[in-house]
């Protein structure tokens, strides 16, 4: 079990240590920064002068080397656009969309893993024709559209909750929080549901299509024909064995809210790492790109970590080896 | 012959499909006495599963009984509500399925299944539950039950696994037990073993046992009567030591010339020729007619219900008038 | 004469299958593919059946800019779903927008998946170093959301593009990184099943008698494991026409020149607040038509391909 997890842990390394690298050569590669920078009219000493600041002119490996020197140390270089540091950029923006994040991975684990549940329970019941319906339209609703019609019935006409931004927020050291004040808690409704409805009706589909095939397995077919009730049946063996695959999918989709999160803190106007990124791509703005693809990707690997960590909690074939069996 | 605990009463049952309705066990009718062994044999899709699934009440939907009765003790219980017939399984009627390897829940412990099943059925204690489930576990000759009972289902072999799927099947003392292929998923030499258990614990606690199976051999050695099923409906029932030596019906007759004996010193096995039809297309009269070799023509036109032949009962025209 | 009997016997055959049948069975289904044959049929006809050009800049006239509906007092009845910020006719922006919004996603479709199935049938038959090489890149892309894959790739054509090119190939930009960010799932179930396939009797066979393995692969595996792969087109089509409206309603994708539906509901995203809800509103819905109907498309040919489930 040990090893197991330090190889999980190594590989996450090689993961990190790789995205690292293609977030480097990419942009290594990709259009002339300076040409973004400087005035029409510069003159060619000048733009020499500013692309040795930059350390653009050393060879690519010692540009890579520093650049994972800076990344393990916190320093992502300055922004092309706007000059500042991006690590003081990132650290102003991460907070908007963590708590975002957090609160859509909420709903969509909290309405999608029962309503799976109970339309995998009750396969023929006219309420779970209507969930299935229901989902299919949420699969088919772009992100984007989700959140224009929010703004348009809650904000634009019955003005109960704002359109954009943050609302308020109480600052926490160096965290920015909205939980503590009404007008941050209320700006996080309508982003945070744009944000989970894909997911939440994905998990649904998920855990129902598991739940059907876990019903139809062997054991339960036992623990039935052993006299279990319907309750220890269905909430305790299936519900049990229909988590394994669920974690799994479940983890990715929540990590997949971090890159959603650009759609709907575009249509939000939130102040989040998202909403920069976007903004970073129009502007080939190379050390933000970079430094919000190395932050993903460590998001990943932090979020499949305690996957695995999970799949031991759960599933005992992981934990304890088959080896003491005797005929 | 003792009172019947099971009564099985002109069973049907159907499949309704959209190109109509298929009838997959039709008028089957027998009785199993109080810690009688009564084997079931018929080759694949014959009906034997289907009809130990109906009684213990879990038909796989859509299939479903459209005629019969079936009885337990006198009681009638194929039309009882869920949660009833929830009482009764594992309580009365015990069950074990085909592979051990998917019929215990991978991620409970082989003891929390027990524990859970006992105390379903039984106001005992967790500790007692626990004390019970261990015992057990050591009667169905599971080594070292005191520390195997905290083990998951992957840490036990497939012949220790059929073990402990019959200790759930016999923790509280069920009268009957259906075993729906007991020993077909398990290595020849752990089969006698298990068959063995399973004749042990039926008599050491008076329970009747319902034996599914195609091995004639498990058969012989294990049952006090056997019926021979075909294409839905029961082709000869009787006594086994009759039916494996003088069997009436033309099909069990074929049946019972496949098994190898080593007394003969045949070169070739008999067979049946042909095959079982599918349940589309079973054809009029009796179900066997396009195979027999004694067919003749009222086997085409008419077809046989159970009759008496001698010491067994079978479904033939040849035996009509006596 | 015998070509027109078997034509005729596959009619037969088709219409008594199982999948016939269950697609006449469900109204839901054959309204879904009523409404995708007429979108895409519409969208193939679009330049000649819109009641007016939007690209001809010219017949463009600000003085009818901002129309409502027709129905909606100050609408005009030449312009149905009314006009546009510079005077376009909304429905004939929205026709030759599914347009584009389809080719888009029939492309990058047709691109994952020639891509996944071939690298999923030679990992899945070959083995070995290849399937480990050919799994490990698809685990790692995996992890990402194609989402971000998307806009990586479209970031780096913004940069290695100059400007005017990048509008030009903006298209071919988007196919290009749709494709590539989605063919993982066709590999990873055409791997799948060509490794249960590969085991099985006919294969052995064909490979006895010493058939090339590129031939055993395209010829005989590959008809057997097409049916999963047709199932995620289908829903795949849709994650691509969504992802292509997506990154349009970001401004990363098609430009405004030619406007994909997306792009639309960015544009009319901007005045939503003042009033003009038309513009947006009228795209989203043909947006989400189109993608629930191939959804339910999808859907249901998945279910009726597997008989366990239904």
């Amino acid at each position: 079990m040990f090893a197991y997890i330090v190889r999980r842990a190594l590989q996450s390394v090689l993961v990190m240590a790789s995205v690292a690298f293609v977030a480097f050569t990419l942009f290594q590669y990709m259009g002339d920064p300076i040409n973004q920078m400087v005035a029409q009219d510069a003159t060619l000493a000048e733009r020499e002068n500013l692309r040795r600041v930059l350390g653009l002119d050393r060879p690519f490996y010692v540009q890579f080397l520093v650049f994972l020197k800076n990344l393990v140390t916190g320093n992502f270089g300055f922004s092309f656009r706007v000059g500042t540091p991006v690590a003081q950029i990132i650290a102003e923006r991460l907070p908007a969309t963590l708590e975002l994040v957090l609160v859509a991975a909420m709903f969509a684990l909290f309405v999608g893993v029962p309503a799976g549940v109970y339309t995998g329970l009750h396969r023929h019941g006219a309420l779970s024709r209507f969930m299935l319906t229901i989902s299919l339209i949420g699969v088919s609703l772009p992100t984007f559209l989700i959140g224009i019609l929010l703004i348009l019935i809650f904000a634009v006409v019955l003005g109960w909750l704002p359109s954009f931004g943050r609302g308020q927020v109480v600052q926490l050291g160096f965290w920015s929080t909205g939980f503590l004040t009404t007008s941050g808690l209320k700006a996080l409704i309508l982003p945070s549901i744009t944000l989970g409805l894909f997911q939440t009706t994905l998990i649904m589909r998920l855990v129902r299509s598991e739940m059907l095939e876990v019903l139809r397995a062997d054991y339960i077919k036992f623990a039935r024909a052993r006299g279990l009730t319907n309750r220890a049946v269905n909430f305790g063996h299936a519900l049990k064995n229909t988590l394994v695959p669920v974690i799994t999918i479940a983890g990715l989709q929540i990590g997949g809210l971090i890159a959603f999160a650009i759609i709907t803190e575009t249509v939000f106007q939130w102040p989040g790492m998202g909403f920069l990124f976007i903004t970073a791509i129009q502007f080939v703005d190379i050390p933000v790109m970079s430094s919000y693809l190395v932050l993903v990707a460590l998001f990943f690997v932090i979020i499949n970590l305690i996957v695995d960590l999970l799949y031991f909690a759960v599933d005992p074939r992981l934990r304890i080896d088959r080896s003491v069996s005797t005929h | 012959m003792a009172a019947a605990l099971l009564e099985v009463e002109h069973l049907r049952i159907e499949f309704p499909t959209r190109r109509g309705t298929l009838v997959a066990v039709d008028d089957v009718s027998f009785q199993i006495a109080e810690g009688e062994v009564l084997g079931v044999v018929g080759e694949s899709g014959a009906g034997k599963s289907l009809t130990g699934n109906a009684i213990i009440g879990l038909l796989e939907p859509p299939g479903r009984i459209a005629a019969g009765a079936i009885r337990l003790s006198g009681r009638r219980i194929d039309d009882l509500p869920y949660e009833e017939m929830r009482k009764i399984r594992g309580k009365q009627i015990g069950a074990v399925f085909q592979d051990p390897l998917t019929s215990l829940n991978p991620l409970y412990s082989v003891g929390g299944q027990l524990v859970e099943t006992i105390q379903t059925h039984t106001d005992m204690s967790p500790t007692q539950a626990r004390t019970r489930a261990v015992e057990l576990l050591a009667e169905v000759g599971i080594p070292g039950a005191e520390r195997r009972i905290d083990h998951y289902p992957h840490q036990f072999s497939g012949g220790m696994r059929q073990r402990v799927v019959i200790a759930l099947a016999i923790c509280v003392n069920p009268r009957l037990i259906i075993a729906d292929e007991p020993t077909t998923a398990l290595d020849v030499s752990i089969q006698a073993q298990i068959i063995a258990l399973l004749k042990r614990l039926c008599r050491d606690h008076g329970t009747a046992i319902m034996l599914i199976t195609h091995d004639m051999g498990v058969i012989a050695e294990t049952a006090d009567r056997v019926a021979v099923m075909y294409a839905g409906r029961i082709a000869e029932i009787g006594p086994v030591r009759s039916v494996i030596k003088q069997a009436k019906h033309p099909y069990s007759h074929g049946l019972m010339g496949s098994i190898p004996k080593i007394s003969d010193s045949k070169d070739r096995l008999e067979q049946i020729e042909g095959s079982m039809p599918r349940l589309t297309e079973i054809p009029p009269g009796c179900a066997f007619n396009p195979r027999c070799p004694q067919v003749f023509a009222r086997c085409r036109v008419e077809r046989p219900d159970l009759m008496d032949a001698g010491v067994t009962r079978a479904a033939c025209w040849l035996y009509a008038h006596g | 004469m015998s070509v027109w009997r078997s034509l005729q016997d596959l009619v037969r055959r088709f219409l008594g299958s199982d999948v016939f049948y269950s697609f006449r069975r469900s109204p839901t289904v054959v309204i879904a593919f009523a409404l995708t044959l007429l979108f895409m049929v519409a969208a193939a006809l679009a330049p000649w059946i819109v009641p007016h050009n939007t690209y001809e800049v010219a017949s463009l006239s600000l003085n009818d800019a901002f129309l409502p509906p027709a129905w909606v007092s100050g609408g005009k009845l030449t312009y149905l779903l009314g006009t546009d910020d510079q005077g376009r006719d909304v429905f004939s922006t929205i026709v030759l927008g599914a347009r584009v919004s389809l080719i888009v996603g029939f492309a990058s479709v047709f691109l994952a998946l020639t891509l996944g199935v071939a690298l999923g049938l030679v990992a899945g038959y070959v083995g070995g170093i290849t399937d480990s090489i050919i799994m490990r890149v698809a685990d790692v892309k995996l992890s990402f959301p194609a989402i971000l894959i998307v806009l990586l790739i479209d970031g780096v054509a913004r940069g290695l593009l100059p400007r005017d090119l990048h509008d030009k190939a903006a298209v071919y930009v988007i196919v290009l990184a749709i494709g590539l960010s989605t063919w993982i799932q066709y590999a990873r179930t055409v791997r799948g099943l060509t490794l249960v396939e590969k085991n099985k009797e006919y294969v052995q066979a064909a490979r006895v008698i010493g058939l090339h393995p590129i031939l055993i692969m395209f010829r005989h595996v590959l008809p057997n494991v097409m049916g999963p792969v047709l199932v995620i087109g289908t829903l795949g089509l849709g994650v691509a026409v969504l992802t292509e409206s997506t990154l349009s309603f970001l401004g990363v994708g098609v430009p405004p020149t030619e406007p994909s539906l997306g792009t639309l509901i960015r544009i009319g995203n901007n005045f939503l607040f003042s009033g003009e809800w038309w513009m947006a509103i009228f795209p989203g819905i043909f947006l989400v038509i189109l993608i629930l109907s191939v959804n339910l498309l999808g859907d249901w040919l998945r279910d009726a391909l597997n008989p366990k489930l239904r």
